[in-house]
Order: structure tokens, then sequence, then C-alpha cells
């Protein structure tokens, strides 16, 4: 205990510059966020108004509050559109993470098998792909997918389909890119707390009268829960607002919130509503942010 | 309530149980068994027998190959050659969940995410026993082990020494034909170790249940079991009895490795009646009595167990005329280990080598004691000497 | 064999499974980068054609050049800013404010990167910032330095504190035994997060195009804008480049880490 007394002073002062940084950089944009998201669209440099102005006088300033509006909030409410991409949005991501879990868990629990030496093996070759870059994996699949991709040439080559399938702008498509992309997220918090399990935990079970898959049901999955707590979050909450997987390859006829999003800021320059949405956005993964942290802050900072 | 915990009617209760056999009769047979992982022959040709109701010992080194043995029986290595037999049927290949034998796990292996009851009923569930049946099975283990009002608890807000009860209790409510036990109090420190020794060894008794104990300890092996087997390098070295093993040790590295000894090379050996007169490099000539294996070709010593060696200031009155009565050696004391109830001397004999003698501390006042650099008679008689071949 | 702790025929195909899933598409991708014909699915020969069209391609060189040096601007500044957090975070007391920081430096983590985005780009406007090379720098400083502190933290929390205390009996102040012990030990973790922050920065297209000014795209930003009206060969070239320079500063990293410090290991990425 008296050691972390002695840092102490010293740790106070690392942190300075990254925790100066990480509220002017982090969280003071959320306040200008929120302030965006109460104002209204202008065809003027920035695109809203009202614009705070310090220097314009108190009264200038009173008024300018007294612009703010819930407009947006009531728009995004209202409007099927928007209400369709949260739904989705949401829809998509437990999907996706229900895949993930159910193609990551084996995966990594075969890590967990291997010998010690392969399991760091084993490891790098699956982090590697995750440090090739996000767009060029999903701009692979697209090779890989499209109209005279090399899988509709397999499958007609196999003669398991007599035409061309169409795979690009479907969702199955989409779940691909997702899957792909996120899968070493998965994998990775799984692995860690199934191969700091001890076997012999496995072993007692088996030796109480309990078969294979019993000894998973009863043993190995309950104790791996935190891993898959945090795997789940760590691919749920980033494919809610997903945007370039669906981009490239699901169709367009609807949009995840994160295409919504984009479109309004991009293409409308409606920079308030794109706020808004981006606000409400954050109210509904809310809940997911704040376990996730919990969850990291005990990994992390305490058990030790 | 405990008291009327039936003697196991394994027969009746155990899963998938065969005919158990009755007190005496070989319950467990092993047949020229080995191992062999990669290069290294862990365990190499071990044949046993272990009786039915017995408290055996898997007694040696680390790395001797008793924990590969006690796994084999487990089931969780397969062995590559032998068979191993419970109650007739071979078993070698049987996974860990079809065999009647239970483990108590080295470290115990509690299931931490489970409760202590959860966790004792763990392997009942697994025989889908009733519910009914199944409460009543853990409130009879819970009292046995005294666990009483802390069925709710997590294994990690128990002590050690609760730990090391809910393994036991967990291990032996499936009524198992056969009990292993890996290391099982390697983790309790030395009261809470001797206390429980005796508690394992009277639940034993009482349940007249099969136990084999895998140990390093050779103080708890000889405390514990009526039966010990000593490994060394993947073969049984010798299987005897405690004593047996301690005063009759095979070999020099049995002798060596159980308690401490006095161990002098010889030199010459002369026949002297039912007597042999051994010339050793340390102690000069020593008179042994005759071994009853005839002793081998290899290279002998003596040895003597310190506690049988005694001390005096002057050496003891001969029997008149028999020389041969006594070993007689003089020396100074070179060392003084005091260990509470005993004091351990060295001695440094005048012909050269050194012996160790073990004194009961019989008085509280030391008048008896020796001191450094005094000169003493150190002596034995020639029936407690025993002689080894390397 | 009925080990149950040991590796079964299942878990052996879904590992391989699993890999190939991961593999596969990369190994196509490079494959097709060195195809003669236009047409991406007609295997026309091996060529180096696209690769001299990409050279050849002056707003696709820039874009790479402008993507590298915010890449290196940016995971420099986070490794700095990172460790130093990794450190006040493991090592400090609770200081006020303690709680807030640890949760602002968890949240950018998985925090959807339109978000992040929109955020700091609404704050470089109201700054009025010119948006340009700094401006990504800074966002892409503010998401990685937060991996940067979990690779480092992670490392720093495995570490044996008697270490530094041992230091410090020795005659060591406490911010000489973190340099003269800790430091040493925790550095492949740094190189571990300055690569991590690295190639974060080189793949991002959202947050990028949120903060960047017009005449400054990044190569993702004009990857993604050529992905968007079809697939092109020279695409493929510049993946497969890309792909060499990660791996080249993978090779190059754990090689110094592993001169560095013989029992380091290697850190995850999370």
């Amino acid at each position: 205990m008296s050691g972390r007394r002695i840092f102490a002073r010293p740790a106070r002062f690392a942190a300075m510059a990254p925790y100066v940084w990480m509220v002017l950089f982090f969280l003071v944009p959320f306040g200008f966020v929120l302030k965006i998201s109460l104002s209204q669209t202008a065809i003027a440099q920035p695109p809203y108004e009202p614009v705070f102005d310090l220097t314009a006088g108190w009264e200038a300033l009173k008024a300018a509050f007294a612009a703010l509006s819930i407009d947006n909030f009531r728009l995004l409410v209202s409007d099927d559109l928007y209400v369709f991409a949260y739904v989705r949005s949401l829809t998509v991501a437990f999907a996706a993470t229900a895949l993930l879990l159910l193609i990551g868990y084996p995966i990594a629990y075969g890590m967990a098998r291997l010998p010690k030496r392969w399991q760091a093996v084993a490891m790098v070759l699956v982090i590697v792909p995750f440090w090739t870059s996000f767009l060029i994996r999903i701009y692979a699949w697209i090779n890989i997918l499209q109209h005279d991709g090399l899988l509709n040439q397999i499958l007609l080559a196999l003669h398991l389909v007599s035409q061309p399938v169409v795979w690009l702008s479907t969702d199955t498509a989409m779940y691909i890119g997702i899957v792909y992309s996120y899968l070493p997220f998965m994998i990775l918090p799984l692995y860690a707390t199934l191969a700091k399990m001890e076997p012999v935990l496995e072993e007692a079970a088996s030796d109480l009268g309990a078969p294979p898959w019993q000894v998973f049901w009863l043993i190995t999955f309950p104790l791996s829960l935190p891993g898959v707590g945090a795997g789940v979050l760590l691919c749920f909450i980033p494919i809610v607002g997903e945007f370039v997987i669906p981009d490239l390859l699901a169709g367009s006829n609807s949009l995840m919130i994160g295409q919504t999003l984009w479109l309004e800021f991009f293409t409308n320059k409606d920079w308030p509503v794109a706020s808004a949405a981006a606000i409400v956005l954050l109210v509904v993964l809310l809940v997911p942010l704040l376990l996730y942290e919990r969850l990291q802050k005990r990994q992390l900072e305490q058990g030790r | 309530m405990t008291d009327e915990l039936p003697r196991t009617d394994a027969a009746a209760n155990a899963v998938g149980a065969d005919a158990y056999p009755a007190a005496g009769q070989p319950l467990l047979r092993i047949e020229g068994v080995a191992k062999t992982f990669g290069t290294f022959r862990a365990v190499d040709g071990v044949s046993l027998d272990i009786k039915a109701g017995e408290f055996f010992a898997l007694l040696g080194p680390s790395g001797c190959g008793k924990t590969t043995l006690l796994r084999m029986l487990a089931g969780f290595e397969a062995p590559d050659e032998g068979r191993i037999l419970l109650g007739g049927k071979d078993i070698a290949q049987a996974l860990p969940h079809e065999r009647p034998i239970n483990m108590m796990f080295q470290n115990y292996a509690l299931f931490p995410h489970l409760s202590v009851r959860d966790n004792i009923a763990f392997g009942l569930k697994r025989a889908r026993l009733a519910r009914a049946e199944i409460a009543t099975r853990v409130a009879e283990m819970v009292a046995l082990v005294k666990l009483e009002g802390l069925e709710k608890r997590k294994p990690d807000q128990l002590s050690g020494g609760q730990r090391q009860r809910v393994a036991l209790a967990r291990a032996l409510a499936r009524r198992p034909q056969l009990l292993l036990l890996d290391e099982p109090l390697a983790a309790l420190d030395k009261k809470l170790r001797e206390n429980t020794q005796g508690e394992l060894m009277e639940l034993q008794r009482r349940l007249g249940m099969t136990f084999i104990i895998v140990t390093h300890d050779q103080e708890e092996a000889m405390t514990m079991a009526s039966r010990i087997g000593v490994m060394k390098a993947g073969k049984l070295a010798q299987v005897a009895s405690p004593r047996e093993l301690y005063e009759a040790p095979r070999s020099r590295w049995i002798a060596e490795f159980v308690g401490d000894i006095n161990l002098f090379e010889a030199e010459s050996k002369l026949r002297d009646g039912h007597r042999l007169i051994i010339g050793t490099s340390g102690a000069g000539a020593l008179v042994v009595a005759e071994p009853r294996e005839p002793v081998g070709a290899g290279k002998l010593s003596v040895a003597i167990r310190p506690e049988k060696v005694k001390l005096s200031r002057r050496g003891p009155v001969s029997e008149a005329g028999h020389e041969t009565a006594l070993n007689r050696l003089d020396g100074v004391i070179a060392d003084i280990c005091y260990l509470g109830g005993t004091t351990t001397y060295k001695v440094k004999l005048d012909t050269g080598g050194m012996v160790q003698a073990s004194v009961a501390n019989s008085a509280r006042l030391d008048v008896d004691a020796y001191s450094l650099n005094q000169h003493v008679v150190a002596w034995f008689t020639p029936d407690d000497c025993v002689v080894l071949t390397s | 064999m009925h080990n149950i702790s040991r590796l079964s025929r299942f878990n052996i195909a879904s590992l391989a499974l699993g890999l190939a899933f991961l593999y596969l598409p990369i190994i196509i991708l490079v494959i097709y980068s060195f195809n003669a014909s236009r047409l991406v699915t007609v295997w026309g020969g091996w060529s180096l054609r696209w690769y001299h069209e990409f050279f050849n391609d002056r707003a696709m060189i820039e874009a790479a050049w402008m993507s590298v040096k915010v890449a290196v601007s940016s995971a420099t500044i986070a490794t700095l800013l990172g460790t130093l957090t990794a450190v006040a975070l493991s090592r400090g007391e609770r200081f006020r404010g303690r709680t807030l920081f640890s949760g602002m430096l968890y949240a950018p983590l998985v925090m959807p990167e339109v978000i992040t985005g929109l955020s700091l780009l609404l704050l470089f406007v109201a700054l009025n910032a010119e948006r340009g090379f700094w401006t990504v720098t800074i966002a892409h400083t503010t998401l990685t330095m937060c991996f940067v502190a979990v690779v480092v933290q992670s490392r720093l929390g495995s570490l044996d504190r008697s270490l530094e205390e041992a230091a410090m009996d020795l005659g060591c102040n406490p911010v000489r035994a973190f340099v003269a012990v800790t430091l040493p030990l925790i550095a492949p973790a740094i190189v571990a997060g300055w690569m991590l922050a690295f190639t974060l920065s080189l793949d991002d297209l959202v947050i990028a195009s949120f903060t960047t000014g017009p005449g400054s795209a990044t190569l993702p930003i004009r990857i993604y804008s050529e992905v968007r009206l079809g697939v092109k060969p020279e695409i493929n070239a510049i993946c497969t480049l890309v792909i060499g320079l990660i791996a080249v500063v993978i090779v190059i990293a754990s090689l110094a880490s592993k001169l560095s410090s013989s029992q380091g290991e290697s850190a995850a990425p999370l």
C-alpha cells in the first residue's frame, strides 16, 4: 500500500498533459455537438444558427440562447427514416454480434487448447489481419463477392449455381464484412479468459462424471463469461455506429444510423440534424458504454 | 448423524459399480502400466495391487511419475502399455466420467462460480440422482466434513482448510470405489496439515473406503498410509508398510529418501557365524546381523538410523567377552542441533567418519546434554544395522 | 487419446477454418494486384502494371504521403501521451478526476467513429482552425492514445511491483526507479503501442473524412472514393503496398522489441 503513495506525486504530474488533451479534444467537443444539435440549419459558414459570438454582447447571447430548440430531436423521433435507421442499426449489431460470438468462440477455444508455444503464434496470426487496413479488408471482400468475382466463379465451376448470385449490396455481404472485420475483437478477449482458466477445473468436472459437453456448459462457458462480455461489447458498440461496411457492402434501400448521419452531414450539409442523430446514438449506447468502461477498469486497474 | 453414516456400500451406490470386493481382496490391479511423453518415460512398467479398504500412498520425489500414475487411474491420461483392472474390469481406456473413481485435486480445483453446496452436488447431479436424494447426500457430506453454515459461500470466501474440506466432500459425495488424493495437504500450513492427516485417516477407517494418496512428503505418507509404494524414475522401487520401509529399505536410495540415515561404505566383508563383520571407510569394522535375503554382488554399505545410535560419556558396559555384541565408535561432538523433542548430535569419529545420533530430550533440564568437542562414545547393536546394496 | 484438456479434432478444425477465413481474402487481393488484365476477375498473367499506374497517379501518391506523415506524427504524440496516461493510472494514488480520466480513456476505444469524427470537427469549426494536416493529426492522436494507454497499462499491471521497490531500496528516487527499471521492461509494450497507433491512423477513414480540409485527403479517403465507383486493379496494388508497409513495420518493431528485452511478451492490442 505504501508503494502507491510514494508514486502519487510523479504520477499526478504525468497525468496532466494527457488529461488536458482528453478534456479538450474528447469531452469539450461533445458540448459543441449538443449545442449544434439544438441549432437550426442555415445556408452560411458555418452552416447553422445561432452562432454564439461572445463579442456581440449580452443581449445577442441571450437571443442566441432563446433560439436554441429541440426541433431536431422532434424530427428524429417523428420521421420513420431515422427511427428505422436506429432500429436497423441495433438489429444488425445484435445479429452480427451473435454471429461473431458463434464463430469466434470455437476459434478462441481452439487457441486456448494449443500448447503454450503455439498459443503465441496463433495469437499473432489472429492479430496480423487486424493490422492491415480496415478499408482494405472490406475491399478484399468486394473483390470476392462482386458479380464475376471469385466466389461466383467457384460456385459456377462447381455447378452449385447456374448463374451468378448477387452478393454485393445485400445484407449477407454486409454481415460477412462485419464478421470479418470484427472477428479479432471477439476472439482476443475470449482467448484471454479461456487461456487463464485452469484446465484442472475441466478435469475435475470430468472426474465427477460430466461428459465433455456438460464440462463445457457447466464449467468452461460460465467461467469464460467475462471474456464473452468484453468481446460482445467490444463488437456491439462500434457496429451500431458502423458506416463503412454497410456503405460499401449493403444495399442502399435501408440505412444504418452511421450512414444516415454521414448523409445528413456530408450530402445534405444539415449539421444540426447530424449532431442530434449523434446525441441520440450516444444515449442509445450509454448503457453498453458504461458496462464496457466498468469491465475495462476492472481488468486493468483492479485485481492487482 | 455422522455416526449413522453407512460404511460405504459403494457396490450399491457407486455409479457404474460392478461387484465390489470384500475388504482385503484386491480392488485395483495395475499390470505393467507404462506412459511415455515424447521421449520421456514417465511411468515405466508399474504393477501393483491395491486391496479394498486400504490407505495406500504413492511416495516419491517430483518427476518420479507418481502423479502420472494417479492421472492414469483417474482417466486423464491413457496408458501406452498395460492394464488397469478395477473389480476385474479393464478401465485403462475408459473416460474419466465413466469411472467409479473420484479424485481430490492438488489445490482442490473447486469451481469458482459455484457455491459450496453446488460444488458438492456437482457429481451427484451428473449421476442423475433424484433431487431429494441429492439434498440428503449433500447435507450428509457437509456434516461429515463439518462445513455446516457455509453451504452458500463461494470458494473464494473460504479459508484454505475449508476449501480442502469442500474438495474432500465433493470427491466423496459420489461414494466412489476408489478415492485418489493428489497432494491433498500440500497447500495447508503445518499445524493444520497434522490435524487434517488425523481426520483423513479417521474418515477412511470409518467409511471403509479405499484411498490412494500421492505425496512427496514421506512423513505424511508414513503417518497416514497402511502401505507405501516408493516411486523412482517411473518405477516402483519398493512397496511395503511404513515400518518395513523405514526399518528395512530395499536399497540405499530408499533408505536415504525415507528419513535420515548414517551410511558407511563397505570395503571388506567377513562372516562370523550369523553375523557379518564389515570393514568400512569411515567407521572401521562394524558388526551387523546377517540380512534375511543374501546380499547381492553390488557395492555394499552399512546403514544405521540416527535414533538407533546411542551416545554415552564412557560407553556401555559390554556383555562379558562378547565384543561382537555392540558396535562402539569413539569420537567428539562436532555439531549440535536442538529440535525440541530431540537433539541431533554429529559425532566426528576417531576413525575419520561422521555419525549422527538423535537423542530424545526426556528431561526438561539439560543435565545430560553433551557439549561441543566433548568426547563421547557412539554405540549401537548389530541388529539395528542394515546392509544395503546401492 | 482421451485427455479432455488437450486439443481435439474440433479445436483444430475451428482454428484452421478461422485462420483461413481471416487470411484468404487478403491473399486473394494480393494475388490479383499482380494481374495483367484490366478485368479484375480474368487472370491475364503476372504483371506489375498496376503498380506502375499507382506510381504515376500524383493525387494518390500525395494522399499516401499525407497519410504516412499523419500516421507517424500522431502515433508519436499518442505514444507519449498514452504512456504517461498508463503510468498515471497504474502507479498513481487516486487523484481528483481520476474516474473521469479513465472514463474518457476507455470510451474512444469503442465509440462509433462517426460520433468522434463529428464532435472533433465541430470543435475545430468553433475554434476556427484551418482544417488539414494538423486537425487530422490531433484527431488521430486523441483516438490512438487510448489504445496505447491500454496496451502499456496491461503490461505495467503484469509487472512485479517489487522490482521498482527494490530499485528504490537500492537508492533510486521514484522517478529514477521508473526510468531505470520499469521503462526498459515496458519498452516492448510502448513499441507495440506505437505500431498500433501508426496502423490505426493509417487505417482510419471516418474520422479523417470529418476532420480534414479540402486538398489534404488521406489515402483511405482517396481509396474510399475510388472503391465507391467499383473495383479497380490499381486499388489492389495500393492495398498490397499498404499491407507490405505494415508488414515491414511489424517485423522491424518485433525485432526491436526482441532485441530490447528477450523476455518481453508481445502485448495484445486490446
